[in-house]
């Protein structure tokens, strides 16, 4: 069997594989009757005894939400979604916190467990306080979102020492209102587009992180997204203050238990970063895709965007999307400080009957601000994947630079690939390159990886990671372990 | 007349116009200006230009009669701009009407009258979009035109002239058919010009049948005040060539749209174009080349020079079909800013559905490079010379595109002619 033929076949066989993360956990929920209006948001803001201010925007979110219409240009395409027919609160329910992981409820562990999360994090996670000194070995927090609530937030104290408020968002709004107030819309507003305004009105915890003036984060910052109880729909919203001349480096992470209907997720993530101001956000997405029939999944509505306010400020968006029915994101950077960066790396795979459209905006309005977009995209089985990314460079921004890159590889003859640039320049000392081209695995590099002794599947791999490397160096190295073996389960069978 | 009524904005002075008894094709068109109307603010193919400036206006039916002597002087601008003297083969229209008497057919081909009642042909949907529509509901006229099997046509100088008034408002539609049969040759040098305020919305419906060649440039170079609205649909049979380009100079606003279907294998199209804008000018150039058969080959490179206040648009989307395995696309967009209050706006797109292709887009925007100019600076060249020199050379790499020598000096004329007129 020639080459190609072979890959395709084991291609084909990646639908019985069955996800590797399709568990359910079943801990005691507290769950907001289906629906939407403005009695479930002010249940939501009630429940999280939020301030009177914060549920006014949240109305005024819902009441322009109201207003506005689904977006179609997209090159996605799903049944009509019943809003009113989603759970739009679910949290676990309190419990006083255990002394110990023997306490903590097994499920929840079981959970954690099978994610991979080490033990001593789980006991942190659970919020297990352990004894002094116990929690300083690795160095990355994790901040877990079980379903809506962050059950736990660890290495708190490491941080606090450091000077960095990391805490769900909720907390956030209980302890550091005027930051919160000051930035909350800020980059995204929430008017912004009809995902963006669901999540303003709906939003039920995240993760908020502070880093003051000078102070380089002393370690990574992690989260752990999972979508948990039937029906519910995740609306999490994540706030990052960088402030003048301190860095942050954030890790995402996404997996989601298996079921049958279609689950919405609809984000959002805003970044500011002052001057000299550097923030790097790194996302592996893993939400479940649907059976090999394309039942199922989730749908991952997304507006990610990063402000660089300041001069010199950096925002680099990192992503490997393996996961989702429907990827609908485009994370973006606003350049507005002189001589800011901002960069987007991306990886995006889609197998069976997944669709994704992603890419970036780069929006330049400072001067000699510049931004990289480097986006790989495979396509396998009967999926479809789209890049979609706009540069446009503003009146006042001289000097400024984009390069983009978008190389799609396709696997297989019913998949498609599809690259879609919008270019728009108003300056003109600005600069803009795109290029794009889109090919398969070629014969020549397969044979020569074949007769130096390597597997189909191995050859494959390695060119598949190949194909990727410019994207997944980007990553933090915990992080990069992660994606490589994403990458090869997802189009498993073929690159193993 | 809202911009974000959920249908767009109603043409009704176009339609009350259109005559589309008994005629499907016609009935489909003014159905669909109808119901979709002209596009609103917010839909994706029109993006970049907004057709509002049709919508408020009551075009009326292009005048008959009019000023010979300006027809002639506008004529003998044409001869000049393209280089083909009074001896070449030209068919001449008037506001949209043949002009038999300006006109010379070439020997060897066959020329039917205009038949308003024919139905589009296959792969034309005369509600594919709103420039096919309105043309399909408002054609009176049109060369239709035919290269038997084996004849080489040689090259035929298509001219439109537009006179109208500076505050009546007119429109014409011509619907322009040529067909070239198995191993014909022909070039079509196409120039529009003109004065007042005219909305000029032809459609060309180009097949070239298997191993036949036509090559198609287009002068835009309509009179200031003047629209613009062309399409053209091209389809290629195996080892067929359509070599097309198209050159923006004129019209206020002006959006040529491309859809070329290569149809069969072997087949191959290249939709060349630049836009020259200065002013206010707004050009667009769309196009879909649609890869509907295996192992063929689509070029297309298309530059952009604006000054002063002037926008270009460039939308190109190359869709290769499953079927279409071994493709070769390629596709480079370039624009050069020479001020800072010119805007280009870019699109190419690449929709592709089978794994085993050849297909790649570049795009590159911005002023002339430094170090260029830095050379020729250093060889004693004063700047605005070195200039002049580095946007010519910029235009003349893609007007080196067509193949046919004598389209290829036309169009040359007419780049150095508006460079004289608008920047020197």
């Amino acid at each position: 069997m020639p080459a190609v033929a072979e890959t395709r076949k084991t291609v084909e066989t990646l639908g019985q594989n069955t996800y590797k993360w399709g568990f359910e956990t079943d801990i005691e929920m507290d769950i907001a009757p289906k629906g939407l209006n403005e009695d479930t948001i002010r249940l939501i803001s009630s429940r999280k005894n939020e301030p009177g201010w914060l549920l006014e925007w949240r109305l005024k979110a819902y009441r322009s939400w109201l207003e506005m219409r689904e977006p179609t240009w997209a090159k996605v395409k799903y049944p009509p979604i019943d809003y009113q027919d989603v759970h739009y609160y679910a949290a676990p329910r309190k419990k006083p916190g255990p002394k110990s992981l023997d306490e903590v409820d097994p499920e929840l562990l079981r959970t954690y467990e099978k994610l991979g999360i080490p033990l001593h994090e789980q006991a942190m996670l659970a919020g297990v306080e352990l004894p002094e000194g116990q929690e300083a070995r690795p160095p990355v927090a994790v901040d877990a979102v079980f379903d809506s609530v962050s059950v736990a937030t660890t290495f708190r104290k490491t941080l606090q020492e450091a000077g960095v408020i990391f805490c769900p968002i909720s907390e956030a709004v209980q302890e550091h209102p005027e930051l919160v107030r000051k930035y909350l819309g800020s980059v995204v507003p929430v008017t912004d587009n009809f995902y963006a305004a669901l999540n303003a009105a709906v939003f039920t915890d995240g993760s908020f992180v502070f880093v003051p003036k000078g102070v380089r984060c002393p370690m990574e910052l992690s989260t752990y997204f999972r979508i948990n109880a039937r029906n519910t729909g995740q609306f999490e919203r994540t706030l990052i203050i960088v402030e003048d001349g301190a860095s942050v480096s954030y890790l995402e992470g996404c997996t989601a238990p298996m079921r049958d209907e279609n689950q919405l997720h609809a984000a959002v993530v805003e970044l500011v970063a002052m001057e000299d101001a550097s923030i790097k956000y790194s996302t592996v997405q893993n939400w479940y895709p649907g059976d090999e029939n394309g039942r199922g999944g989730i749908y991952n509505f997304v507006t990610k965007r990063g402000a660089c306010r300041g001069a010199r400020s950096k925002i680099s968006w990192t992503q490997v999307e393996t996961g989702s029915a429907i990827t609908w994101k485009y994370p973006s950077c606003i350049l507005q400080g002189e001589g800011s960066v901002g960069e987007f790396y991306s990886v995006a795979v889609t197998n069976n009957h997944q669709q994704a459209d992603t890419g970036t905006k780069m929006i330049h309005i400072g001067r000699n601000t510049r931004s990289t977009i480097i986006a790989k995209t495979i396509s396998a089985g009967q999926s479809d994947s789209t890049y979609r990314g706009l540069v446009r460079m503003m009146p006042k921004a001289s000097g400024s630079r984009n390069f983009t890159q978008c190389d799609s590889l396709l696997i297989g003859d019913r998949c498609g690939a599809h690259t879609v640039p919008y270019i728009e320049n108003r300056n003109m000392s600005a600069r803009v390159e795109h290029e794009a081209t889109t090919s398969k695995i070629s014969e020549d590099q397969l044979f020569y990886c074949r007769q130096r002794g390597l597997s189909e599947e191995d050859a494959v791999g390695l060119i598949v990671n190949g194909f990727c490397k410019d994207v997944l160096k980007e990553l933090p190295m915990e992080f990069a372990v992660e994606a490589q073996k994403l990458l090869q389960i997802s189009l498993e069978g073929s690159v193993g | 007349m809202n911009a974000i009524a959920p249908v767009g904005i109603s043409p009704s002075a176009f339609l009350d116009r259109g005559d589309v008894k008994g005629n499907a094709a016609r009935l489909k068109a003014a159905d669909y200006l109808r119901t979709v109307g002209l596009p609103r603010a917010g839909v994706e193919a029109w993006k970049y230009t907004s057709l509002r400036a049709l919508a408020d206006v009551p075009f009326a039916d292009a005048p008959r009669d009019v000023d010979t002597g300006a027809v002639d002087t506008l004529l003998a601008e044409v001869e000049s701009i393209s280089g083909l003297g009074a001896g070449a083969n030209r068919a001449v229209f008037v506001n949209g009407r043949f002009d038999a008497g300006r006109s010379r057919l070439p020997q060897g081909v066959k020329v039917a009258a205009f038949d308003p009642a024919a139905e589009p042909r296959d792969g034309i949907d005369p509600a594919g979009d709103v420039t096919t529509a309105l043309n399909t509901v408002l054609a009176h006229d049109g060369l239709a035109l035919i290269v038997p099997a084996g004849v080489d046509a040689g090259c035929l100088l298509l001219v439109s002239i537009g006179l109208a008034g500076e505050d009546m408002p007119v429109s014409f539609h011509p619907q322009h058919r040529i067909v070239v049969e198995e191993g014909g040759r022909l070039a079509v040098l196409d120039a529009a010009v003109g004065r007042g305020y005219y909305l000029h919305n032809p459609l060309y419906d180009i097949t070239v049948e298997e191993g036949g060649y036509l090559s198609h440039a287009r002068i835009q170079a309509e009179g200031k005040k003047a629209l613009h609205l062309a399409v053209s649909h091209a389809r290629v049979a195996s080892r067929g060539v359509y070599d097309s380009f198209t050159l923006t100079l004129g019209a206020s606003l002006s959006r040529h749209e491309v859809h070329a279907g290569l149809n069969a294998a072997g087949a191959s199209v290249h939709v060349n174009g630049a836009q020259l804008l200065a002013g206010h000018q707004h050009g667009d150039l769309t196009s879909v080349i649609t890869h509907a058969a295996p192992d063929c080959i689509s070029r297309q490179t298309v530059k952009n020079v604006l000054a002063d206040h002037a926008r270009g648009v460039f939308q190109g989307k190359i869709h290769v079909e499953r079927i279409a395995q071994k493709t070769d696309g390629y596709q480079m967009n370039q624009a050069l800013l020479l001020s800072d209050t010119a805007e280009i706006d870019a699109k190419p797109e690449l929709e592709i559905y089978a794994d085993d292709v050849k297909c790649s887009h570049g795009a590159t925007v911005g002023a002339l490079d430094d170090d260029q100019l830095f050379y020729l600076r250093s060889r004693g060249i004063p700047n605005e010379a070195a200039r002049s020199i580095l946007i010519r050379a910029f235009l003349h790499d893609v007007v080196d595109q067509i193949d046919d020598a004598r389209l290829k000096d036309g169009l040359n004329l007419a780049v150095e002619a508006w460079w004289k007129r608008e920047v020197a």
